[in-house]
């Protein structure tokens, strides 16, 4: 499969890469990993005229930093570098977990962080990751703009990224120490795009309790989405298997998925309410909120 | 020189690209259509037909080969076939021509042969050399770590058995030897 024909630039810089971006309007598609775009394009799906490549930018926007209070990752990180980093090991183990799950080896050594979320694919990983962890998103056209996630995602592969944007870093507010996390992702085959997946981060507060939740789900709506109603029923209390099974059957309320290959709407909600739970109840433990549970309750 | 209608002028008329590298030791240097995929420039321009086309779609890791460049130094395993060739200009590349040295085969190549771990072979350089981009990242893996690692690799022959037993065979003589290509 061959896709048609296009003008290659590959600018030094990023002012040369938004200008080239305004110089042709909508017709310029950025390159990051080309793992969504090159396969887009063989199948003719998408047709830019001219492909702005972004690999001489990899040196300046390839990191992950961490601070005091955040994290930050430039948006040409690779998904295999985020697997293998011992850094999010330890302060973001949810993020290396994640990465862990996205398509195979040669997917992860290609495909960008910031490539996944300009693209914004419904089924796709980070995004949820991203609603999760309250990320914020830094865009930059000559200006830098800061998106927070729940504002980034606006449908399915759409964001509210304008066409002379680029997204150059994820800001992450760096969880406490003692955070509970879980990343489920309900998969058909090995390294296929999710049924559904769900990011879970639990903050610990006084006397066993929850102090704040935060669940996003991902694959089973037009967009990720944040599931606030199961998040204020746990805030504040102490977990117990019965909450966070309500909480996960609140969750799958939200979703609206649509009947395909992986599955039927209905029994896609189904795994909503098993996927969320099964994420609550690790992300307790994790917190040291309940006891390990045995594998039926899981 | 062909122009596209349309947007044809925004555009401007359709150039080649000039891209330079290094295949199995070899440095080479073309003018290419920005579109021309690496699989293709592989076989189709430098005539090394044992990269392999098999999905085309970017599932079935037979036109694998490793590439030092894009990552600083490291070698990585990637599908030539969701990559366009201007993307690979100034990297290294190995193929599965690049594996044997003076008529002795790689420790990955023999242990396939010795563990039957191909029977159309269809797959196996692009198995082989996930196999070695993987082993790069865990020199030491257990079996449950090596199936994962070739999960981007699909073989239509042999059920995999005796794939993962020629890695784990062969990932053994290479910690031993301590090299790995
Ligand atoms: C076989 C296979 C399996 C996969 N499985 C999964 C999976 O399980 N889960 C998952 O989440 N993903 C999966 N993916 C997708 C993969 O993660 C892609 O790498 C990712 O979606 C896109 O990142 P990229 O860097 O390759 O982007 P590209 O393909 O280069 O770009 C994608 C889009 O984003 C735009 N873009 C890229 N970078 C920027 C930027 N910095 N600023 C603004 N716009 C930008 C491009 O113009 C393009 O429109 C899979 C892909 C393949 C081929
Ligand atoms: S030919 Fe199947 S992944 Fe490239
Ligand atoms: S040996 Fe035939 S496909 Fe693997």
């Amino acid at each position: 499969m061959i896709p048609r024909s296009f003008q290659y630039a590959a600018p030094r810089t990023l002012p040369e890469v938004v200008k080239t971006l305004r110089k042709y309007k909508g017709d310029a598609k950025l390159l990051a990993g080309g793992h969504s775009l090159v396969p887009l394009m063989k199948l003719r799906l998408s047709n830019p005229q001219v492909i702005v490549d972004m690999r001489h930018l990899r040196p300046k926007l390839s990191y992950v930093k961490t601070d005091g209070r955040s994290v930050r990752i430039g948006a040409l990180t690779r998904h295999a570098e985020i697997e293998h980093s011992s850094e999010l090991r330890r302060v973001l183990p949810i993020m290396p977990t994640a990465a862990e799950w996205i398509g195979d080896m040669q997917v992860r050594n290609m495909g960008t962080i910031g490539g996944s979320l300009a693209h914004a694919d419904p089924a796709s990983d980070w995004p949820v990751v991203m609603l999760a962890t309250d990320a914020t998103m830094v865009a930059y056209s000559g200006r830098t703009r800061r998106i927070p996630a729940v504002k980034f995602f606006q449908g399915p592969f759409t964001t509210s990224l304008k066409y002379y944007e680029v997204l150059t870093e994820i800001v992450i507010p760096k969880p406490p120490p003692n955070h509970g996390w879980s990343w489920k992702k309900f998969e058909r085959k090995a390294g296929d795009f999710a049924t559904v997946n769900t990011a879970v981060i639990v903050i610990p507060g006084k006397g066993g309790r929850i102090e704040r939740a935060s669940i996003a789900v991902g694959a089973v709506h037009v967009r990720p989405y944040r599931a606030t109603e199961s998040e204020r029923m746990l805030a504040g209390k102490t977990p117990t298997i019965d909450l966070l099974r309500s909480a996960a059957e609140k969750a799958a309320e939200v979703a609206e998925p649509t009947s395909d290959l992986r599955g039927s709407a209905e029994y896609k909600r189904e795994m909503v309410k098993v996927f969320v739970r099964r994420a609550l109840v690790e992300a307790c433990e994790r917190a040291n909120l309940i006891r390990p549970q045995v594998a039926e309750v899981r | 020189m062909a122009r596209r209608a349309g947007g044809a002028k925004a555009a401007g008329p359709l150039s080649k690209v000039s891209v330079r590298v290094k295949v199995n030791g070899v440095e080479y240097s073309h003018e290419v259509e920005p579109r021309l995929l690496l699989v293709h420039y592989i076989r189709d321009v430098l005539g090394l037909t044992g990269t392999h086309i098999g999905c085309d779609t970017s599932n079935c890791g037979a036109c694998t080969v490793l590439m030092k460049g894009p990552w600083g130094d490291e070698w990585r395993a990637v599908k030539s076939c969701t990559f366009f060739t201007p993307q690979a200009d100034g990297t290294e590349i190995i193929t599965i021509e690049g594996l044997a040295r003076d008529g002795e085969l790689h420790p990955l190549q023999k242990a396939f042969w010795e563990h039957h771990a191909l029977q159309c072979g269809y797959c196996t350089p692009g198995m082989i050399l996930s196999a070695l981009g993987f082993l790069k990242i865990n020199p030491n893996p257990t079996r449950e770590e090596i199936k994962k690692g070739i999960s981007g690799n699909l073989c239509r022959c042999t059920g995999y058995v005796n794939i993962v037993k020629a890695i784990e065979a062969a990932a053994k003589e290479m910690r031993e030897k301590g090299s790995w290509i």
